[in-house]
């Protein structure tokens, strides 16, 4: 029987399926962070269980970690206390941690590629949404809660259902200026923050196969935010060669006989999709959000909606209060928002392409004087494969800040954050009320557009800069 | 977790769509590292901000049944949101539409979730607006909710409906399998990774 890709990786991973029970789903690669897990560890030691595969368990601190003086204890106490319950849980576990201050240390979707940890056709799973990240190298790979994460640790399997199947498909050549973000809000936009409900979705066409490892990543991270249970890509060569020398990618012959099965994991020629969607590349521009949720994005030549368009009672009332609480007015040219936060980061856009391409904007110029920039790089690597190329001094030449890497203002669990009523342009994922510090407003951009944003301090596509 | 077969309580209506998880509970309080005592935080920026927000109203203040929009739970897998709605006295959230992982959560916590059609989801929020005191009952054993004159069906896979009536740890039934999961493992291709340091 023909299968889709995410078929082929979900079926190489049952471990037992009965009529009337959920299947058992082998876990390849299991990865912690402090914020969800200190409760599944104490959950493990009342019930007096171990971990069952250290080995296939790997654990870092992002979520809390400050981006500013990184080798100092921690000063917020409760940030402090959640990552030391980390340290004494895999000290006791026998789980390798990359802590503050190690050099694989960083968000816990950038280190797992970047360690060569995450394979195509493995089954990868964190107590954090964003897994879906890992999808890019076409793996079947979904954030879980905490109750889950227990589950894995204590047994490396999850029950599960077969999730539905849908394409998103992109064919044609993107334009300048134009990049993954902007195909991912677009897709959202369309499919609304439900649209992939109970789907695992393959991204697939012309656009996507050209896309980098980095660019793909962006696009299988924001699966979540369409509702979807995971998102996936076709491994291919670019994959291969992204992988290839990696510490924990296979060597030798390993390598070839790793290849050849990667190399099967394509979807069958008829495999059957649940629903399928397609897109133009060629007629994107660049796409931001302008409400609270990221199915409230636009081109960025577009206006601020009105409510009253809006025909269904539940969208115009989301509406309505989304422009509340962002503070804007129907009508607004998109373009004219002025922000006083840019934001370069998160596992969505932390990574080294998305530095560079943010940097080659900024560089020789200033951005505006009453913005602020914060560029936080999404690992230990990336920020030292940045100073290797010299972007550090770029964004410091330009008046933006150079911090450590983590999570940071993405969400706020670390001092950095927005005031109440503050506005940024940020390049993380989620634009939800309050999620960038109490009483803040985001607006999700790519890096080209944050870079564009701060050297004018209004929602700027990269393409306005020129001639300006 | 505790079983769950039958509840009867009042029900709050919360009117809106894409109540995602950063607003049932912000991330700062998910600094904690226990899994009860969440309440504080649950919906804790809307509590603040508007004073007419629904929970602060005294007639839903005692609710254990919330009665929300479309894709409720979007967003963050934090299971803190589920917790913090256990611990503000809530044993079902009904909504036409949940996101994935908060429901799978939910069948964890022993938080019953239900998905009506849009349709009789307004139509409870008229008559829980109408009048805050009615009782509804939510039938796990019977799969429907029934308030006034009203009685709705629902639908929940057999075997998370066993679970939730039973109050079975997952871990648990898994472990019955153990013999299963060895067997697997004995056919893993060697060359899969291993988390140990590589150098």
């Amino acid at each position: 029987m023909p299968k889709t890709l995410a078929e082929k990786v979900y079926d190489a991973h049952v471990v037992r399926s009965t009529e009337g029970e959920p299947d058992l789903l082998y876990i390849d690669l299991h990865l912690v962070h402090e914020v969800t897990s200190p409760q599944a560890f104490d959950g493990l030691r009342a019930a007096g269980r171990t971990v069952r595969r250290p080995d296939l368990t790997m654990a870092t601190e992002d979520h809390n970690v400050p981006t500013l003086d990184i080798l100092k204890p921690i000063a917020d106490p409760v940030s402090r206390a959640q990552v030391e319950a980390l340290r004494r849980n895999t000290a006791e576990f026998g789980i390798r941690l990359a802590p503050m201050g190690d050099r694989d240390q960083g968000i816990v979707h950038v280190i797992g590629p970047q360690l060569g940890l995450t394979q195509p056709g493995m089954t990868i799973v964190c107590g954090d949404s964003h897994t879906s990240t890992h999808g890019a190298f076409g793996a079947l790979a979904f954030g879980i809660g905490t109750s889950e994460v227990e589950h894995v640790l204590a047994t490396q399997t999850l029950p599960q259902y077969k999730p539905k199947q849908m394409a998103v498909t992109v064919d044609g050549e993107l334009p300048p200026g134009v990049s993954a973000k902007d195909i991912i809000l677009a897709v959202i936009a369309q499919i609304g923050t439900g649209g992939g409900q109970g789907y695992v979705i393959e991204y697939r066409g012309s656009a996507i196969e050209k896309l980098s490892m980095e660019a793909r990543m962006t696009i299988c991270n924001m699966s979540i935010e369409a509702g979807a249970k995971a998102g996936l890509i076709a491994p291919d060569q670019t994959t291969f060669d992204f992988l290839k020398g990696r510490p924990h990618a296979p060597q030798g012959a390993d390598w070839d006989a790793a290849v050849a099965s990667w190399s099967t994991l394509r979807t069958d020629e008829d495999a059957v999709f649940d629903a399928e969607v397609h897109l133009d590349a060629s007629a994107l521009t660049p796409f931001v959000t302008w409400g609270t949720n990221p199915g409230q994005g636009l081109p960025i030549d577009g206006r601020v909606p009105d409510p009253a368009e809006f025909t269904d009672e539940g969208d115009r009332r989301a509406a309505e209060q989304a422009l509340e609480y962002m503070g804007l007015t129907p009508g607004t040219p998109l373009r004219e928002i002025e922000v006083d936060t840019v934001f370069l980061g998160s596992c969505t856009n932390g990574r080294i392409e998305d530095l560079r391409v943010a940097a080659e904007l900024l560089r020789g110029k200033r951005i505006d004087a009453s913005t602020r920039m914060l560029v936080v790089p999404g690992s230990v690597a990336v920020k030292a494969q940045a100073e290797t190329e010299g972007l550090d001094r770029v964004f410091t030449e330009a008046g933006a800040e150079w911090r450590g890497a983590g999570c940071s203002m993405c969400l706020g669990m670390n001092p950095d954050q927005l005031k109440p009523g503050e506005r940024s342009a940020s390049t993380s994922n989620r634009n939800f009320q309050g999620r960038q510090g109490k009483g803040g407003r985001t607006h999700l951009v790519s890096p080209a557009v944050a870079a564009a944003t701060a050297l004018t301090g209004r929602l700027t596509a990269p393409a306005d800069l020129i001639g300006a | 977790m505790d079983a769950f077969t039958t509840h009867t309580g009042t029900a709050a209506p919360l009117r809106r769509t894409n109540v995602d998880t950063d607003q049932i509970i912000p991330a700062e309080y998910l600094k904690r590292i226990t899994r009860t005592g969440f309440e504080d935080g649950l919906f804790v920026a809307w509590r603040t901000n508007e004073p007419d927000f629904v929970l602060n109203r005294p007639e839903y203040a005692n609710a254990s049944i919330l009665v929300a929009g479309p894709d409720f739970g979007t967003g963050s897998s934090r299971e803190h949101a589920n917790w913090a709605l256990l611990d503000g006295g809530f044993r079902v959230v009904i909504s036409p539409r949940f996101a994935d992982i908060f429901r799978n959560n939910s069948t964890k916590a022993g938080l019953l979730t239900v998905v009506l059609p849009e349709a009789e989801v307004e139509a409870l929020w008229a008559a829980i607006e109408a009048d805050p005191a009615l009782p509804v009952t939510v039938d796990l054993q019977a799969e429907q909710v029934t308030y006034g004159d009203t009685t709705v069906p629902f639908q929940i896979d057999p075997y998370t409906r066993w679970r939730l009536l039973e109050g079975l740890d997952d871990v648990g039934l898994t472990e019955r399998h153990l013999d299963d999961i060895e067997a697997f493992e004995a056919t893993r291709p060697s060359w899969k990774p291993t988390a140990l340091p590589a150098r």
